[in-house]
């Protein structure tokens, strides 16, 4: 792959704004089939630009008019914000007092009113449990982290909430978003948007609490099932990739999510054992002797879990998702330090999502120049050729798999709203 | 306004005050017990006997108290409508006591209940029932074992049992809830929380033509602000503190909540959100200027080679933000204990929240070993924050720092802490009088001992019973 340099930035902007970027896609994702009038035109977008100017309220009128924008500005990133009851302008014209000119929107009127249900997921996060990288760096090893948490948060959002469009993309360096992009969803209030967050949320604590996770007897059917999913990697991951019980100063940790009265034994016996696995195994089996009269010491396999848990389970910052009005970064568009493109991940193959697979700006461009270079030899005529290929330059880069995840997504969407068309047009007798 | 005077002349017997002594009680029980428990429940019924509060269900007999009730509810709307703070305050307190009263209906009572509110919800059959058996008893806790066949289970949207799914007390199946009855108080509770919200919504729009009423406008203001207390939002001592103070008075005067941030920032050159928020608007509380914050936010982001002009547009932004000096000028109030201790809980490289609350027992034991706190001092503070008495343990930290036997104040705000501090540290001189607004009570130091949460709650009282001299005055005709 191309090497990325961050200086290239503005260059290679251009070119794939003007000849990668999937606007029909994305227009037809955020017009939600125009069933709703001025949804797409009172969306707010925020571009930062070159030298970290950063514009909020940005809006469009058709995907035509977003093309010209983004192709004349040229934003190093793109947010998507929400929904509000009149167009952005620019600026903070909501509560600003300013001189009336076209629309005056009275102080406090200019509200946010839908927004698709997001979730961040960042490795940052989990620094307290990796051992391979820590802050902004992620590897092989760690990322199965984000493969788990897709795993658990997506069966839920399917299963327990019934949420069906969920798109789940690759954020360019250390973690995953997932945008719910339900008609029902888009809706809903912050209080319940906090609520799922909450429902989801299993690790809880600072740098100030050793012990994250604390399960009643009662096990959440939620809780179980995500104990199963974590189960099928957790060797992998845990016991042979992070090694979490390969010396004392690794198992002390473990230790300190254990009570006390088991320590000196699991100690003696741990330096008997050679490998993560054979103490993981030994620390089941003295788990589940401990007798279950000791009195808020959790014993049995909750103790295995709330460990496992602690390891594995996903970590979700509730400010992202409970503010109707939160910006967050767009599908599709590029980071800025590492060049790769936000891509959408495809479902099926989850377990087989390399974030270093991903493809740069600066590989794609370069893909692309070497296309055209060698189809413009063929080409007599520069300008249709010009327009020929704006439409499916994409389709000859290594951008393609991913534009189809994506399409495959808006099948979806337009087939549920077919659906509840209908379904409207029969119960209102209309034929 | 048509009815004032005769909602006057109610008021004269006693039941307005009542109802706010009642959710003040409700508060506090609610901030020194677990709720639902069976000591908060016996502790909140003893409380409201003890205010000859009516809280029977026993109808006919009832009606004058009840009819009372119902009229100081509505003043209070008038009262708590004003402020999102207020708002939020006003509607937790209401949503706990309905809680309670619902927990006190006889059973048979509760179907009655239902279709008296025209609540719809469908019981699902018995297959249903059978397919999902084993979920349902796992997700709710108040199911006692299997014995499923006797219970009704609803099946509701999930977003109309949010305070059900949030803690995963109920088990969810493609957006649905099922419920068993047991649980539908939490439902109920749900609806009369949005009712009432918006209620109170529209109640502050209608509010400028009730306030020009002059005989309601000054009880609306002084019941606000007095059971409220301060908020430490006015500024009467900007600019009496400088930089070069904090580090020393970090270690002298701030609540450890402050503290530990102060650490922190100074530690890490950085601080999150959280942090920022919470020991910013703290900050803004002491005295500290626009300017100076400005100046302390930025010295230290660049101590942790964070590049000037970044602070510049990333953070002075939100530094004069949270002064009211950008967007919608809102000049933010700093958090007081109850929303430190309950809203927004530190996670993974945080330092906020409140040290009693949300640190281990093993880590806030070697945190005070560090603030060199006696080992007695230590332990009758772990014993507190184990009863969950917060603020109280707050109070005993403040008594050993500061050397003297009793704080003689009931804390419930970290600027409270810092005044406080330094009135004693300045030898008893009282700081600022003048920005203290005059309703705010003042507990008699001599009378009042304020070591546990029913002491607190009495001293609370009997302010409270200050003020209500105050007010009988103000209606006798």
């Amino acid at each position: 792959m191309e090497p990325f340099d961050p200086a290239e930035l503005p260059e290679l902007l251009k070119l794939y704004y003007r000849r990668l970027f999937p606007y029909a896609q994305y227009y037809r994702w955020l017009n939600y089939g125009g069933v709703v009038k001025n949804y797409f035109q009172h969306r707010e977008f925020s571009f930062t630009l070159k030298d970290d100017i950063y514009i909020r309220y940005q809006s469009f009128n058709n995907q035509s008019d977003l093309e010209k924008e983004m192709q004349k500005m040229n934003p190093y990133k793109i947010d998507i914000g929400a929904v509000y009851s009149h167009r952005g302008n620019g600026s903070a014209v909501t509560w600003l007092c300013r001189p009336n000119q076209h629309n005056t929107v009275k102080l406090g009127a200019f509200q946010a009113q839908e927004k698709e249900l997001v979730f961040d997921i960042d490795m940052t996060d989990y620094d307290d449990v990796r051992r391979c990288c820590s802050s902004a760096d992620i590897c092989s090893k760690c990322w199965t982290l984000m493969t788990m948490a897709i795993r658990i948060i997506d069966r839920a959002l399917k299963e327990d909430f019934g949420f069906k469009h969920r798109l789940w993309v690759y954020s360019g360096r250390r973690g995953v978003h997932c945008w719910v992009c339900d008609e029902s969803v888009r809706k809903l209030s912050s209080a319940v948007r906090s609520g799922i967050v909450e429902y989801l949320s299993l690790v809880k604590g600072g740098q100030d609490v050793k012990k994250k996770v604390h399960l009643s007897e009662n096990v959440h059917p939620f809780v179980r099932k995500s104990i199963s999913i974590i189960k099928k990697y957790f060797e992998g991951y845990a016991l042979v990739g992070q090694d979490i019980l390969e010396n004392k100063e690794s198992w002390d940790k473990i230790l300190a999510l254990v009570p006390e009265t088991m320590h000196n034994d699991l100690q003696q016996n741990f330096q008997k054992h050679h490998s993560s696995l054979q103490r993981w195994e030994y620390l089941k089996k003295a788990a589940s002797q401990c007798p279950s009269n000791i009195k808020n010491e959790k014993c049995g396999p909750w103790l295995e879990w709330e460990i496992m848990l602690q390891y594995c389970f996903p970590r979700l910052d509730i400010n992202v998702s409970k503010g109707i009005n939160h910006l967050l970064k767009s599908p599709f568009s590029v980071h800025p330090k590492t060049g790769r493109i936000s891509v959408p991940i495809d479902l099926q193959k989850v377990d087989q999502f390399d974030p270093f697979a991903v493809p740069t700006i600066s590989s794609i461009c370069h893909e692309l120049d070497a296309i055209f270079t060698s189809e413009a030899e063929k080409e007599e005529n520069q300008a249709e050729s010009d327009i020929k290929h704006r439409t499916r330059d994409y389709k000859k880069t290594s951008l393609a798999p991913y534009v189809k995840v994506f399409e495959q997504f808006l099948e979806n969407l337009d087939k549920s709203r077919k659906g509840e068309l209908l379904k409207k047009s029969d119960l209102q007798k209309d034929f | 306004m048509q009815g004032t005077s005769s909602t006057a002349r109610t008021l004269h017997g006693r039941s307005l005050p009542l109802l706010v002594h009642v959710l003040k009680s409700v508060e506090n029980l609610g901030v020194s017990y677990v709720k639902g428990t069976e000591l908060y429940q016996s502790k909140l019924e003893a409380e409201i006997r003890r205010l000859k509060f009516s809280y029977r269900e026993s109808l006919e007999d009832e009606y004058e108290p009840r009819r009372k009730d119902h009229i100081s509810h509505f003043i209070l709307r008038l009262a708590y409508c004003q402020s999102e703070d207020l708002r939020r305050w006003f509607i937790q307190q209401e949503m706990d006591l309905l809680r309670f009263r619902f927990s006190i209906l006889p059973k048979d009572k509760i179907q009655s209940f239902l279709q008296d509110s025209h609540l719809h919800f469908e019981a699902i059959s018995e297959e249903e029932k059978n397919l999902r058996e084993q979920e349902i008893i796992a997700s709710s806790t108040s199911l006692g074992g299997p014995k499923l066949e006797l219970e009704y289970v609803y099946k509701i949207p999930f977003a109309d049992a949010l305070d059900l799914f949030r803690g995963r007390k109920v088990y969810l199946e493609n957006g649905f809830a099922y419920v068993p009855l047991k649980d539908i108080v939490a439902i109920i509770l749900n609806e009369f929380r949005a009712k009432l919200s918006k209620a109170l919504a529209l109640t502050a729009r209608s509010l400028p033509a009730v306030q020009s009423d002059e005989r309601l406008q000054p009880l609306l203001n002084h019941l606000s602000h007095s059971y409220i207390g301060q908020d430490y939002s006015i500024q009467g001592n900007a600019g009496k503190i400088s930089l070069d103070q904090i580090d020393s008075l970090s270690t002298k005067s701030f609540p450890p909540c402050m503290r530990q941030l102060h650490k922190a920032l100074r530690e890490n050159h950085h601080l999150r959100h959280g942090g920022r928020m919470q020991y910013g608007l703290f900050l803004k509380g002491i005295g500290l200027t626009l300017e100076q914050a400005l100046q302390f936010w930025k010295q230290e982001f660049i101590k942790g080679k964070m590049d000037p002009d970044k602070f510049d547009k990333g953070y002075s932004y939100n530094i004069r933000h949270s002064f009211g000096k950008e967007g919608k000028r809102t000049d933010y109030t700093p958090f007081s204990c109850l929303k430190i201790i309950l809203t927004n809980p530190p996670s993974q490289g945080d330092y906020h929240g409140c040290p009693f609350r949300h640190s281990d027992p093993e880590l806030l034991k070697q945190k005070l070993q560090s603030y060199k706190i006696t080992p007695g001092g230590i332990s009758q503070i772990l014993d507190l924050v184990k009863g969950t008495h917060y603020q109280v343990a707050c109070q005993k930290y403040f008594e050993m720092t500061h050397n003297v036997d009793d704080c003689g104040f009931s804390l419930n705000h970290p600027n409270q802490f810092f005044v406080e501090s330094q009135r004693v540290l300045n030898g008893g001189k009282d700081i600022k009088k003048e920005s203290i607004p005059p309703e705010t009570p003042q507990p008699k130091q001599s009378a009042q001992k304020t070591k546990n949460a029913s002491s607190a709650l009495a001293s609370l009282n009997s302010s409270l019973e200050m003020d209500m001299e105050g007010l009988e005055d103000y209606f006798s005709e």
